[in-house]
């Protein structure tokens, strides 16, 4: 399939906006100016950002506790989701969520999950109000290959194929869950396993590439617009920095040598090359554009900073539609 | 009105509200079939058979998957749909237990607000029925104990007709626990849709003495209790606080202030049941009120045996109840 220029060059933006992003927030999270700690999505964005732009704006999706990447490439704004990491009351969950539990229902992100697996059957009822409702919706559920041995993607998969959802499970397999290599722990390949729910399932071996990947997810996507059913798409990829940011463990459970041959497949840079070589930018466009997106993530982080924190009663707020119990 | 048994009353709930709304759909294991009889009449050839009405579209037989039939009704929720859940027994409730707590519980609170989830879970509690451990938990306290969920335990066939449809058209999601001792229970329903809100106890008998709180089979417990009392002389009050979440502490409150004593009678077990935390709630709100000590009527804290020759004490019955009252009433007042 060819693209047009103008949506290779919203990739490579998009990519962008989920890299510095993330940069970003690692440094903060190092300077104590976000609590807790964040995952990042560095080294995944075009596994990312492939599946994201495959979608149509009114598609649904799901995702997992490396969240940032996810609405952002669905084309979330940046600013409340730099508020919601900082715990401000501008933030898109109101500073209830964090970094985990991003949700921007506007560009149908529907909550990324703090534990693992736990969103897939969200997903998958989204998938079934669209298949009830005739909307015409698509749902992808995003989960990692730690995530891929949980029952829930089982139960979902089945499910979903029987009833003939318009979803696609889209296992991003970075090859580790935290320290733990997924082969050490996962029998066979997890694309081989769509078989034995009867519906496609492909593995991207080359996750580092947006368009491979964009390609097999649009596959999967115009499928499910077709009324066809649910697909797997296995992504594999890998992450540049440590599972969440500050996290330094005893152990270095990924050998150097894999590590380096992994960050020459740098997703961004090589997209970066591709519209080079091929035209679709000259080194001007893409110099600007990594300008905008720099000062996007300024404005976000700017905006971020000079929003107050939530009012006590914010603790209190959107337990039930309309309060009653503790209230203050 | 009509003569209407406790099944019979939440099928005519859920056709009235599939009929109002489109977006109602109900889903569950065997519900085709409508094989625990809340899905319209007794065969496939009667009219009131949901499929037949429904279509296949919105009436969904489930594969037995409850962690992703919980899970994808939040999600089905969340997008437009208004998911009624037929889990059948409630003891499988525990199957989608992070569904339940670390979604549907949740979503609304962590997402700030942009989730909405409209959406019923209903199950039965067989307990009572000869069908041991695994299918005769009472467990709405556990769920009791998770902010974010609603939680209705109705006694009779109008307030399971009437919270029903309240809880289907709420925008919270809402937990039914249907005991199966009820479901034949008969009674005149008022026909046609109505709604009976959440949060309001019902007065099921005025009385001076004692306050009697009852629970699901509790209340029919409790009003035979009430009889036998009657004759010795001993005027009692029952409550049926008919949602646990929200709980109407207020009319409890208000009856104890009168009688001075308090009874509970909870099917669930003991140690942080539903008569746990309405003791506390009492306790720490009228205790000057109180001329005895808050008497608990509960199952107590061991799992349910097959026979029924051992089964049957477990619950609280008439004869148990009484004897609580009995108690409180005997309680040296406080000076
Ligand atoms: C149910 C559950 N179990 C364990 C954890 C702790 N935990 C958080 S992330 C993670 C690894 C997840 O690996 P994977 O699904 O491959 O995602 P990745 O972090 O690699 O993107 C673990 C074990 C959790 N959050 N939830
Ligand atoms: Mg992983």
């Amino acid at each position: 399939m060819t693209l047009a220029n103008d949506l290779l060059l919203e990739m490579q933006r998009r990519m962008l906006r989920i890299r510095l992003f993330d940069e970003r927030a690692s440094k903060m999270v190092k300077r104590g100016e976000i609590p807790g700690t964040v995952h990042t999505s560095i080294g995944q964005e075009a596994q990312v950002v492939g599946a994201c732009m495959a979608l149509a704006e009114g598609d649904y999706m799901t995702g997992n506790h490396r969240s940032h990447g996810h609405p952002i490439g669905k084309g979330a704004a940046l600013g409340p989701l730099m508020a919601e990491l900082q715990g401000k009351a501008t933030g898109v969950c109101m500073g209830k969520g964090g970094s985990m539990h991003l949700a921007d229902f506007k560009v149908g992100s529907l909550g990324e999950s703090g534990i693992v697996g736990s969103s897939i059957p969200i997903a998958t009822g989204a998938a079934l109000s669209s298949k009830v409702l005739g909307t015409g919706r698509v749902s992808l559920a995003f989960f990692g290959d730690g995530a891929a041995n949980q029952g829930c993607l089982y139960e979902a998969m089945n499910l979903a194929s029987v009833w003939g959802l318009p979803i696609v499970f889209l296992c991003e397999n970075n090859q580790y869950a935290l320290s733990t290599p997924a082969h050490t722990v996962t029998a066979g390949r997890v694309s081989d396993r769509a078989t034995g729910f009867n519906m496609p399932g492909v593995r991207v071996e080359d996750g580092q590439s947006v368009l491979t990947v964009h390609d097999a997810v649009r596959t999967a996507v115009d499928r499910a617009r077709a009324g066809k059913g649910p697909s797997l798409v296995e992504v594999v990829t890998y992450r540049f920095n440590e599972h969440s940011e500050g996290l330094r463990l005893a152990v270095d459970y990924r050998n150097a040598a894999e590590k380096e041959s992994w960050l020459k497949r740098d997703p961004v840079k090589m997209f970066r090359s591709y519209l080079l070589e091929q035209g679709v930018a000259d080194e001007a466009t893409l110099a600007g554009l990594e300008n905008d997106v720099a000062e996007e993530v300024e404005a976000a982080v700017r905006f971020s900073e000079e929003s107050p924190y939530p009012e006590p009663h914010v603790a209190f707020k959107d337990v039930y539609t309309v309060p009653f119990g503790v209230t203050q | 009105m009509t003569v209407t048994s406790y099944l019979g009353a939440i099928g005519a709930a859920q056709r009235e509200a599939m009929e109002a709304d489109p977006r109602v759909i109900i889903f569950g294991e065997d519900v085709e079939a409508n094989v625990y009889g809340t899905m319209g009449g007794k065969s496939r050839a009667d009219k009131g058979d949901f499929l037949q009405m429904f279509g296949p579209n919105r009436i969904r037989n489930t594969p037995i998957s409850e962690e992703v039939m919980v899970g994808a009704a939040a999600g089905a929720a969340m997008t437009g749909l208004r998911p009624i859940v037929d889990l059948s027994y409630s003891t499988f409730l525990y199957m989608a237990m992070d569904q339940f707590v670390n979604q549907v519980a949740k979503s609304r609170y962590m997402f700030g607000g942009q989730a909405s989830l409209p959406v019923v879970f209903r199950s039965a509690m067989f307990y009572g029925l000869s069908t041991a451990a695994h299918h005769s938990d009472r467990p709405y306290p556990m769920f009791m104990n998770v902010p974010g969920l609603k939680i209705m335990v109705p006694s009779t066939p109008t307030d399971a007709k009437g919270l029903l449809r309240t809880a289907v058209d709420m925008d919270d999601p809402v937990m039914s626990f249907e005991a199966c001792l009820l479901w034949g229970m008969k009674e005149d329903v008022q026909d046609g849709e109505f709604r009976i809100p959440f949060g309001v106890a019902r007065t099921v008998r005025e009385g001076k003495d004692c306050t009697i709180v009852a629970i699901s089979t509790g209340v029919p417990a409790a009003m035979q209790a009430a009889q036998k009392l009657e004759a010795e002389g001993i005027s009692v009050e029952i409550i049926d606080p008919r949602t646990l979440v929200p709980f109407d502490s207020q009319a409890v409150l208000n009856s104890v202030g009168r009688t001075g004593r308090l009874v509970i009678a909870d099917p669930a077990n003991k140690t942080c049941g539903a008569a746990a935390e309405i003791s506390a709630i009492v306790a720490e709100e009228a205790f000057d009120c109180l001329k005895a000590p808050i008497m608990r009527v509960t199952t107590p804290d061991t799992h349910v045996p097959f026979s029924p020759a051992i089964e049957k004490q477990l619950y609280p019955n008439a004869e148990k109840i009484a004897d609580a009252v009995r108690k409180a009433m005997a309680a040296k007042t406080r000076s």
